[in-house]
């Protein structure tokens, strides 16, 4: 079984705006691929399907063979402990060094000190911040804040990595650095979506591209690039 | 040992919050100490008019005067008979003889007329002091015991007694109503200083349901919060209070202007107080909390 499956999926939000309409596609394990579309084709609402910020309004949403349509509030967690996320805008605590913001996310678990701080610090170095852990998000640039964000994503090894707009912040160079880090997670077997509109990083890499355009999922293609007819 | 881990890092998690936003945290002992002041100052306050209208309510006294041509047989049997009524909180005797010297010592007058009877000839009636236990009942109370045989007449202050029973019992409703109010009140003030509080976190609450906390794992360090919270804003209170009032109680004496009004002795009621304040402190602090995050778990 993939380890996305998407079937059918129609979002109406409340205010009557249609953002997805009839999306069906799948992503198998160890899949890397960009969501591709202007501002308002639907592609953050794709994303935050993935990892329940919004509930489809019809259709089928499975994430490592969990149905998020039907996920309640309280077992959200479930799904989210098997995902990692990172967002365009870090969403650091700025009260908490780099290495707290990155054991935050394992000491839900429960596990031992010394656990928490070897994989904490692996994540660190695998991101390349080891010199900087003691330091406080308001002392580093937006490149090494996004790579904090990526640190505290990968810690607990999940198996999706969801990506929004990681790079949207940060300019032409970091972001490269970014993505080369995201691609080397991706390597070692992490499902890896990301929601892009650098058209770019999309071009260099060539991995598959989801088009979307005002909802509707117009093209699906592996080793894809960013047209320019695409983009207007 | 992960439950215990994780238990662990939730109270350290709650003290840790308590001084990493401090000022917040300040603003909500605050509130919670000031609305605690008024809390126990009213609580004080019905305690002691409460007291006031129980001791009044006490002193009332149902006067049963016993026919002259009664024998010692048949007195004795009209205490026996009264006893067996309900509402009869105690009884005592008084001989027509006692009455005499009372009176007698009380004023020179009185002690003149009276001493030109003796033993034989005394011209009062023997009596017994009824006292109830509820004094609303008292008119019924009384009116039992007049058909007794060999009793002359009760007496009790018919018709005042009742409207001060009235009056005390309009007085000890409206004090209840007032604590319970600003108990109300209080908890409304401290469990919304507390919302406006984790307002400004919901940034965090957001990231620890991002990264895969439970809901229950997210409030429960809110919830130790509030209780750290609660108790400390309890404190001063606890100590204004206390302390004010065993000052005020020692500097007048126990009595309020006049030997009738005396003060409820503050070793009576000074640990249940510390325990309500705290209690509502800790509890109001503790849920306020709760429902506080319980806001931001939708996201």
């Amino acid at each position: 079984m993939n380890l996305i499956e998407i079937k059918g999926v129609y979002k109406q939000y409340k205010n009557g705006v249609t953002a997805l309409c009839d999306v069906t596609l799948s992503i198998p394990k160890g899949d890397f691929v960009f969501v591709i579309g202007a501002s308002g084709s639907g592609k953050s609402t794709l994303i935050k399907l993935l990892y329940r910020q919004e509930k489809p309004s019809r259709g089928d949403v499975y994430v490592g063979g969990i149905n998020v349509a039907k996920l309640r509030n309280r077992k959200v967690y479930k799904l989210r402990r098997k995902l990692g996320i990172v967002f365009q805008d870090y969403k650091l605590l700025s009260n908490m060094t780099v290495y707290e913001n990155v054991a935050f996310a394992l000491e839900i678990y429960g596990l031992p000190e010394k656990d928490i701080r070897k994989k904490v610090m692996n994540a660190i170095n695998k991101v390349g911040l080891k010199e900087k852990f003691r330091s406080y998000p308001d002392q580093l640039s937006g490149g090494e804040q996004q790579r904090v964000s990526i640190a505290r994503a990968i810690v607990n090894n999940p198996k999706i990595l969801i990506c929004d707009e990681p790079t949207g912040n940060l300019d032409p160079e970091t972001s490269m650095g970014i993505m080369d880090i995201i691609n080397k997670i991706n390597e070692e077997g992490t499902t890896i979506i990301m929601a892009t509109h650098d058209k770019e990083i999309v071009n260099k890499y060539k991995k598959r591209v989801l088009y979307l355009e005002k909802g509707i999922l117009v093209s699906d293609k592996e080793k894809g690039v960013y047209k320019e007819h695409e983009s207007n | 040992m992960k439950v215990i881990r994780i238990i662990y890092n939730t109270i350290t998690d709650g003290f840790k919050s308590v001084f990493r936003n401090f000022s917040l945290s300040l603003a909500s002992i605050s509130c919670i100490t000031i609305t605690l002041i008024l809390v126990g100052v009213s609580i004080i306050l019905s305690e002691n008019v409460n007291k006031f209208t129980d001791d009044i309510e006490k002193d009332v006294t149902i006067v049963v005067y016993i026919d002259k041509d009664a024998t010692t047989e048949e007195i004795e049997k009209i205490e026996d008979n009264i006893k067996s009524l309900d509402n009869i909180d105690s009884i005592e005797f008084l001989s027509k003889e006692e009455i005499r010297k009372d009176m007698s010592n009380d004023s020179e007058g009185i002690g003149n007329i009276l001493g030109e009877y003796d033993e034989a000839t005394n011209p009062l009636l023997d009596e017994y002091l009824v006292k109830v236990k509820d004094t609303e009942k008292i008119g019924k109370t009384a009116a039992s015991i007049k058909e007794i045989a060999k009793v002359n007449t009760v007496k009790y202050g018919e018709g005042m007694v009742e409207e001060l029973v009235k009056i005390f019992d309009v007085v000890k409703k409206i004090t209840f109503v007032i604590v319970i109010g600003l108990i109300v009140v209080t908890a409304f003030l401290i469990s919304n200083t507390i919302k406006i509080t984790i307002n400004n976190r919901k940034r965090q609450i957001e990231i620890m349901r991002l990264v895969g906390a439970s809901n229950g794992y997210i409030k429960l360090p809110f919830f130790f919060e509030g209780i750290i919270l609660g108790f400390l804003g309890s404190i001063i209170p606890i100590f204004i209070i206390c302390y004010g009032y065993i000052f005020l109680y020692q500097k007048m004496n126990g009595i309020l202007f006049t030997e009738v009004i005396s003060l409820v002795n503050p070793d009576k009621i000074l640990l249940n107080l510390m325990l309500i304040l705290m209690s509502i402190g800790i509890i109001v602090g503790a849920f306020g909390s709760y429902f506080a995050v319980r806001r931001h778990l939708k996201i």
